[in-house]
């Protein structure tokens, strides 16, 4: 790079000493201090952490790692993708590939196939199932396949400049088109019922308490790392030159700056952190199938980062806890008013709270601030 | 089938020079009562004949409505009983019984009727009765073709009941007539001769019929092969007839005004749900106007949905122009509420509208070759309605301050128009143009809460591919995408057809980032 950036200055740090602490006592609190809540305190004292919140709780961590991913491209640079939630499928189908071939011959049909093959006939894997036996082609399998599709993609989208609502609508329909070619039962990929039934996850049984901790340790993991990543690019100059890219496009061309490297390398690291979000998810929540492909789910994940508040990094998270809490408390209490509440609350948040509920609050500390 | 008999076989008994014989009261009692097979040998014998009382009669007891007494047989119309011999009125005694017919003699009753059917002098009766025959051959009915071949004037009448007579020998053990069957039937371009001469071409061993069998079989191929293209045209011509009518509301909404309305299948939705509205008021109020209640249904769902679409405009999207993400997250708000709001007031389930009479049915252009009248309709009711937006944008004075204020708002205000009114009369057109659409699909396919949902990917595929703010794009996006999509499914099968679209499609973009038709001048680069 010729373009020397004396004039900014870089902080030193990521986080504030303040900010370093908070993150530190977060991070012991979700990563040992739940865990013991829930497997030490017994079952009946009020500090017990149940298994339900556990699972629930791990599945939308993987939600917000999703939210944060969509912040970094839509809050921080200006595309809205509404395609996203096939990174987090497909990353979700590769991990769901592993664990078809880890039940072995405990299926139902006692074969080494996985049972919808032997259901339709099949007598050996299909090509694209060949390194699905092994963990670490898995973990590379979905770090590298979304991240080449995404990057395809991106290059001729950006490459074209499409951008604004032309581009989220062509990766609406490509989340579209791969839901299509999910459901049919020739790819390969369990048809319209997808992967589930999971017995083990490296020769351990997936359904324990201990392994539900395990996955739930790691997504917070994974949480707190996308986020200190995404703060650290969007701190350098790279994330200084995204938001003038979504500020004024042109202008940053005109400044000699091309567009395309910085869009391109945002869009597929997005796209990668989806897909570990959707591989972490699989194994908490046993299933995956296509309809996580609808263009439904992926505009969703732009509500989660809308309602937290977008060019934040923290809001996307806080959103997707807001969202999803919500939704899982009405979808049982009283699930034809959900719908309703999602609807609004596109409507609401759009007009009323433009920079969402943490940008909100932001904004009343800098008034109170200002005044006194 | 049923309503043309009675008339029909008082005038056939002076025409035909078949009916000589008529049923007699013993017939009539032994085709009623007995063992089957007795009864079958009777039917036999009656169906050497045409003789209407006699159809009345075969009718009646495959409906189950005749009753018997000893030696008296009675035919059950409405509360009276009928002497199936003379047609005179009888008192009935308390001892009548039902007539009780097994599914062998049904079988038989219906098949009966159906080769006495080839004497109606109905043209369209006679022509479905051969038709019938062509697809099943039987050879029990062989007499029952030659003896309509005597009496047959029509021409190609004639003709169809040669093919008819063909298939059926074309199993016969005489050489000659299996040779002559498989010239006729090259004559006959449907798929079910086709299927015929398939059978038989497995089990020939004759060298020579063989061949000929063959090249019939070649020529029916290549004259069905015409059909099928024409027919994958038309299926493309119709899907794009749809978008195209999806698509115009969208260009109003999107090309125009440059909001992203993910709620427009959902206001196709409510047109055709308005539709079903109309269709179910029909029925309970006026059922004789019940084939006309299109004529009403159109305008309700075109100002259904344009209620509903100023109503949007006014509560929500005024306050977004210029933000095309924004509108983009709470249109789609809206259409999951509006959603919501069709289940809990219909149901879940897909409700039933039905096509008014003169809407069923089609045209058969050629034998593999059928054109619905509902598809047909459509195309043409698509004409139409872009005939009349291109005539309001292009003619009218709110067409004249619509485009005003697309190109420049600001001046436009200067100039006296009211612009926020522009706005939500163009967005109530744009979703009244929806609401039609709505209409057209409650014609040829499920009315349900999810109906809007399967057209809006494609539907946007239209707009992005046509280019923004341009009608003339958006019908050529409409039609080409409609046909390709028919055309590559033939190929690839549907969802690779559909994925193969949208690759086009991003590559087209590629190429030409506005669109088929780029706006030129200073308004492009926005």
């Amino acid at each position: 790079m010729t373009h020397q950036s004396t004039f900014l200055t870089q902080p030193k740090s990521l986080l504030t000493p303040w900010g370093w602490s908070v993150f530190a006592i977060l991070a012991v609190l979700v990563c040992i201090g739940i865990p013991l809540l829930n497997i030490v305190v017994s079952a009946d004292s009020f500090f017990h952490v149940s298994d339900f919140a556990i699972a629930l709780v791990g599945k939308i961590m993987c939600y917000a790692i999703c939210a944060l991913a969509m912040d970094l491209i839509w809050g921080f640079s200006g595309i809205l993708s509404l395609g996203h939630g096939l990174f987090f499928a497909l990353g979700g189908y590769a991990m769901g590939m592993y664990l078809m071939r880890q039940i072995g011959r405990d299926g139902n049909y006692k074969s080494d196939l996985p049972d919808f093959m032997v259901f339709l006939d099949w007598k050996s894997l299909p090509w694209h199932w060949a390194l699905s036996d092994s963990f670490i082609a898995t973990v590379l399998i979905i770090l590298i396949v979304p991240a080449l599709i995404a990057w395809v993609f991106g290059y001729f989208a950006f490459r074209s400049r499409i951008k604004g609502v032309y581009f989220s609508i062509i990766t609406q329909a490509m989340t579209y088109a791969c839901m299509l070619l999910f459901f049919r039962n020739e790819t390969g990929f369990g048809g319209n019922n997808g992967f589930t039934d999971f017995k083990r996850i490296l020769g351990h049984p997936i359904a324990t308490q201990e392994m539900r901790i395990i996955l739930f340790v790691l997504s917070a993991v994974f949480l707190m790392g996308f986020y200190l990543l995404a703060k650290w690019i969007m701190s350098s100059k790279m994330g200084r030159v995204l938001m003038a890219i979504r500020d004024a496009e042109s202008r940053v061309m005109f400044s000699g700056y091309s567009p395309l490297p910085y869009k391109l390398s945002i869009w597929t690291l997005s796209a990668v952190m989806c897909a570990v979000a959707g591989a972490l998810y699989v194994p908490q929540v046993g299933i995956i199938n296509p309809s996580e492909m609808s263009p439904a789910q992926s505009i969703e994940i732009a509500i989660w980062a809308a309602v937290g508040g977008r060019g934040t990094l923290i809001g996307p998270i806080v959103g997707a806890f807001l969202v999803n809490l919500a939704k899982s408390w009405l979808t049982v209490t009283a699930p034809s008013i959900w719908l309703y509440f999602l609807g609004a609350l596109f409507i609401l948040v759009t007009l009323f709270l433009p920079l969402g509920v943490v940008g909100f609050i932001q904004k009343m500390f800098k008034k109170e601030g200002a005044s006194s | 089938m049923k309503r043309f008999f009675t008339p029909v076989f008082l005038a056939l008994s002076l025409l035909l020079p078949l009916v000589g014989h008529a049923l007699t009261p013993q017939e009539a009692y032994a085709l009623s009562s007995g063992e089957t097979d007795d009864r079958l040998k009777v039917l036999a014998q009656i169906t050497e004949h045409v003789d209407p009382k006699a159809i009345e009669l075969i009718k009646a007891l495959s409906d189950d409505s005749v009753k018997i007494s000893d030696h008296q047989v009675f035919i059950i119309q409405g509360d009276k009983a009928i002497d199936p011999v003379t047609g005179d009125a009888l008192e009935m005694p308390a001892n009548a019984e039902d007539v009780v017919s097994n599914n062998r003699m049904r079988g038989e009753f219906d098949a009966a009727l159906a080769s006495l059917s080839l004497f109606s002098p109905d043209q369209a009766v006679r022509l479905k009765a051969i038709k019938s025959m062509l697809k099943e051959p039987d050879a029990d009915k062989l007499s029952m073709l030659d003896k309509a071949l005597k009496v047959e004037q029509v021409e190609a009448l004639r003709l169809q009941l040669q093919f008819a007579k063909a298939a059926i020998e074309i199993n016969s053990t005489d050489d000659s007539l299996r040779l002559a069957s498989a010239k006729i039937l090259a004559g006959s371009k449907t798929p079910d001769t086709q299927r015929i001469l398939n059978d038989r071409f497995g089990q020939e061993s004759n060298a020579e019929i063989k061949a000929q069998i063959k090249k019939s079989l070649q020529e029916i191929q290549s004259a069905l092969a015409w059909g099928e293209k024409l027919g994958i045209l038309f299926t493309g011509l119709s899907l794009g007839s749809i978008l195209l009518l999806v698509a115009l509301g969208l260009a109003i909404t999107y090309g125009l005004m440059g909001v992203i309305n993910m709620a427009h299948g959902e206001l196709m939705m409510v047109g055709a749900y308005a539709t079903y509205v109309v269709q179910v008021f029909f029925r309970a109020h006026y059922p004789q106007w019940f084939d006309a209640y299109l004529f009403v249904a159109i305008p309700v769902s075109f100002l259904t949905s344009a209620l509903v679409g100023a109503i949007i405009e006014r509560l929500v999207l005024k306050y977004l122009y210029g933000r095309p993400l924004e509108t983009l997250l709470a249109t789609w708000g809206i259409s999951l509420m509006l959603m919501q709001l069709v289940r809990s007031l219909f149901g879940a389930q897909n409700v039933g509208v039905e096509n008014p009479v003169w809407m069923s049915g089609g045209i058969e252009v050629l034998s593999n070759l059928i054109l619905p009248w509902n598809r047909m309709l459509i195309i043409v009711f698509a004409g139409l309605v872009l005939l009349g937006m291109s005539l309001l944008i292009g003619r009218t004075r709110l067409g004249l301050f619509v485009r005003g204020v697309t190109q420049n708002r600001p001046m436009a205000a200067c100039m006296g128009v009211n612009t926020a009114r522009i706005d939500t009369y163009a967005f109530a057109l744009g979703s009244g143009i929806a609401g039609l659409a709505g209409c057209a699909l409650s014609q040829i396919g499920n009315v349900g809460p999810d109906l809007g949902q399967s057209y809006i990917v494609d539907s946007f595929m239209v707009v992005v591919l046509g280019g923004v703010g341009q009608l003339l794009g958006s019908v050529y996006a409409a039609i080409g995408l409609g046909v390709i999509n028919k055309l590559l499914e033939g190929v690839a099968g549907a969802v690779l057809a559909k994925i193969a679209v949208l690759v086009f499609i991003i590559f087209f973009i590629q190429k030409r980032p506005q669109g088929l038709f780029a706006m030129k001048g200073r308004s492009a680069e926005t």
